[in-house]
């Protein structure tokens, strides 16, 4: 093979690579968007929070790691839920600035917490086995098993997803609270369960995403969550915030370009944050609503 | 009642202020004690706290050492000198680590006229135009020159990939006086580049690998680098890497794991091989605290406590103004990273040491003197 098709080969697979890891934090963000219209900024910060919980799990509890990981994600999944009723229920009728502000805040809170209780210095995530870490080796190409794990854990998390919004009654509660709120409340369905089960789901999303994303970058850190968090974001309004198809196909097209436009001009890889950014700026401009428009009707 | 309450509280803190300040001399620290580079700080501290023991007074008070964080963020670092300066009234600042942190606390020091000693930041623009910012450590131009002298010689390199993070002016200026040298020696180099904070790699190290570069140089910091090198492997390279002094942090080995096994750096002090009387005391007092061999940079933590206090005690006053012009004037003092000597431009002349991972460990490799 020729290098050139060789190294686009290989970028082919990074981009995948961090793609799906996108694609599964920007499933937490729309979601809880597409339920509430709220935008969760934390949500980098819950993500930060699992990788945490699951660290410590392995080496202060000893659990073995998948256990580990379980448990991890069922304590994250508590945190968004206790973060819904703590800070963000109380002020489900305010204007939606304020929940925006105090989303920003609890951003802060978690990232000061880590802080305070986990420490400044990042921990080394070595504490999976060393089965993930492996590489296929095709010829030149070199693809990370974990590569291959990312994007069936984020197809399996999306047909989850799937059925619990389209099967289930919860789902059709789910569905029905983003249309209008006070209706379905009067429809009988328990509108607090509902929307505590959306930030559960969501929550355990982002832990997922946070065990994956250290197990390929392993460094854990109170600020780790920050630009995954706002990249997930972008690839979430490009995709169309409130749309989980959208989340996923966004969080790919984030990954291909940030990678892609390394990989074809080196020289700008410094500024490939820039690149994302003015991606935002344009999908903002042109086509606000992303590429798969939510309608009215079929939000979520 | 509560604007009594509230002027019989500031009347207190300004008496006790004034109280304490006529039998304590303030040091500040800035460092970076939390964020990206928070290793480095928590090193620095170490050495000062170590120095700050051993030499707890001068003349004749008692050293009171003030801790500042600056979360490994340049405008953070701004903030904290000024907070030290006007809110903590230091007469001298411990500081800072990152060159581009250091750059922009010296800004506030400058104008302040209050002396600011870095541990480690080298590149050259740290103290050009600067009266009031010093340095214990060597500079970037021989750094770089180091480094591509050690790849052509003794790596037998012919062609480089030269990794720079473009948001630290460290690793920008490094990167250039590298490649200045190593094509002058007759070396080729193909140029990444990265920002702090990244945690993927994979696409310019696809690109670098295409051209079979005979080492990897990269001039950034080590959480990059532990990254980087992982990946590196991952992609198939086996040949061995370069950095610079931003490379030594006990988290380089930790993340990077076996992936940084064949990771040469240039440094300023390896604990097997202190240049100095001063820096086999400091090994051993480090050693009984710690229990692991110190780094550089706790080496160069205690080396700017012991050059400041010297300062202190040659300018006879706890004036900031002399301490500085005393700081300016130090003349082969024996620190635990050799002899300092720092000249009018605040920059210090030293030897560097190239150490090697292996296996794990912080391996010395050679002195190489300017």
């Amino acid at each position: 093979m020729d290098a050139n098709l060789n190294s686009f080969v290989q970028n082919f697979f990074n981009s995948l690579s961090l793609g799906g890891l996108y694609a599964l934090i920007a499933v937490g963000y729309t979601m809880v968007y597409g339920i509430l219209r709220l935008i969760n900024f934390a949500h980098g910060d819950i993500f930060m929070m699992g990788t945490y919980f699951a660290f410590y799990a392995i080496t202060l509890f000893l659990l073995p790691w998948w256990l580990g990981f379980l448990v991890a994600i069922c304590i994250t999944g508590l945190l968004g839920y206790s973060i819904e009723k703590i800070a963000y229920r109380p002020l489900r009728n305010a204007p939606r600035i304020s929940s925006l502000i105090t989303a920003i805040g609890v951003s802060f809170f978690l990232e000061s917490f880590a802080v305070v209780v986990f420490g400044g210095i990042p921990k080394s995530f070595n504490v999976y086995p060393k089965f993930f870490s492996e590489m296929l080796v095709m010829g030149k190409i070199r693809i990370p098993i974990l590569t291959f794990i990312t994007i069936i854990v984020t197809a399996f998390l999306f047909l989850f997803l799937w059925v619990l919004l389209y099967k289930t009654k919860t789902g059709l509660a789910m569905r029905a609270i983003a249309v209008d709120i006070p209706t379905t409340s009067l429809m009988g369905a328990n509108v607090n369960n509902v929307i505590s089960i959306t930030f559960i789901v969501g929550s355990s999303f982002a832990a997922v995403a946070g065990i994956l994303w250290a197990m390929k970058y392993p460094q854990v850190q109170p600020y780790m969550g920050f630009t995954p968090g706002l990249k997930a974001f972008i690839a979430a309004v490009i995709g169309g915030i409130g749309s989980i198809q959208g989340a996923i196909v966004g969080g790919f097209l984030l990954g291909f370009l940030e990678i892609m436009i390394v990989g074809f001009f080196p020289g700008l890889a410094g500024y490939r944050d820039v690149f994302a950014y003015v991606t935002l700026v344009i999908i903002l401009m042109f086509r606000p609503t992303g590429i798969f428009k939510v309608y009215s009707e079929q939000k979520v | 009642m509560k604007k009594i309450f509230f002027v019989f509280l500031m009347g207190l803190i300004v008496f006790s202020a004034l109280s304490f300040s006529e039998e304590v001399v303030k040091i500040g620290a800035a460092l970076p004690m939390t964020g990206g580079i928070a290793s480095f700080g928590e090193m620095v501290y170490q050495g000062i706290e170590i120095a700050n023991q051993m030499f707890p007074t001068v003349l004749g008070m008692k050293v009171q050492i003030i801790l500042a964080d600056n979360r490994s963020d340049k405008t953070e670092a701004a903030n904290v000198i000024s907070r030290l300066i006007n809110l903590n009234g230091v007469v001298g600042i411990l500081g800072e680590v990152a060159s581009s942190n250091t750059m922009a606390g010296g800004a506030i020091a400058e104008k302040a006229g209050v002396p600011l000693l870095s541990p480690a930041s080298t590149n050259p623009l740290v103290t050009q135009g600067k009266q009031f910012v010093s340095r214990v450590c060597f500079i970037d131009p021989f750094q770089g020159h180091v480094a591509a002298v050690f790849a052509l010689k003794n790596l037998k390199a012919k062609t480089a990939a030269v990794f720079t993070d473009v948001a630290q002016d460290y690793s920008v200026g490094l990167s250039n006086f590298f490649i200045k040298d190593f094509t002058a020696g007759g070396g080729t180099v193909y140029k990444e580049y990265y920002q702090s904070g990244d945690q993927d790699f994979s696409a310019q190290l696809t690109d670098a690998l295409s051209h079979n570069p005979d080492v990897i140089y990269i001039s950034g910091y080590y959480p990059e680098i532990a990254l980087m090198a992982k990946q590196a492997r991952q992609l198939g390279y086996t040949g061995p890497f370069l950095a610079g002094d931003g490379a030594e942090a006990p988290e380089l080995i930790k993340i990077g794991g076996s992936a940084v096994n064949g990771l040469y750096y240039t440094s300023h002090f390896n604990a097997d091989h202190p240049a100095t009387k001063m820096g086999e005391e400091f090994v051993a007092k480090y050693e009984s605290i710690y229990h692991t061999p110190p780094s550089a940079l706790a080496a160069l933590g205690f080396d700017t406590y012991l050059v400041m206090l010297n300062a202190i005690e040659r300018a006879g006053s706890t004036d900031p103004a002399k301490i500085n012009a005393a700081i300016r004037s130090t003349k082969n003092f024996e620190g635990a990273t050799g002899y300092i000597t720092i000249g009018d431009d605040g920059n210090a002349v030293k030897s560097a040491v190239i150490n090697e991972v292996v296996n794990g460990q912080f391996t010395y490799v050679t002195t190489i003197n300017p």
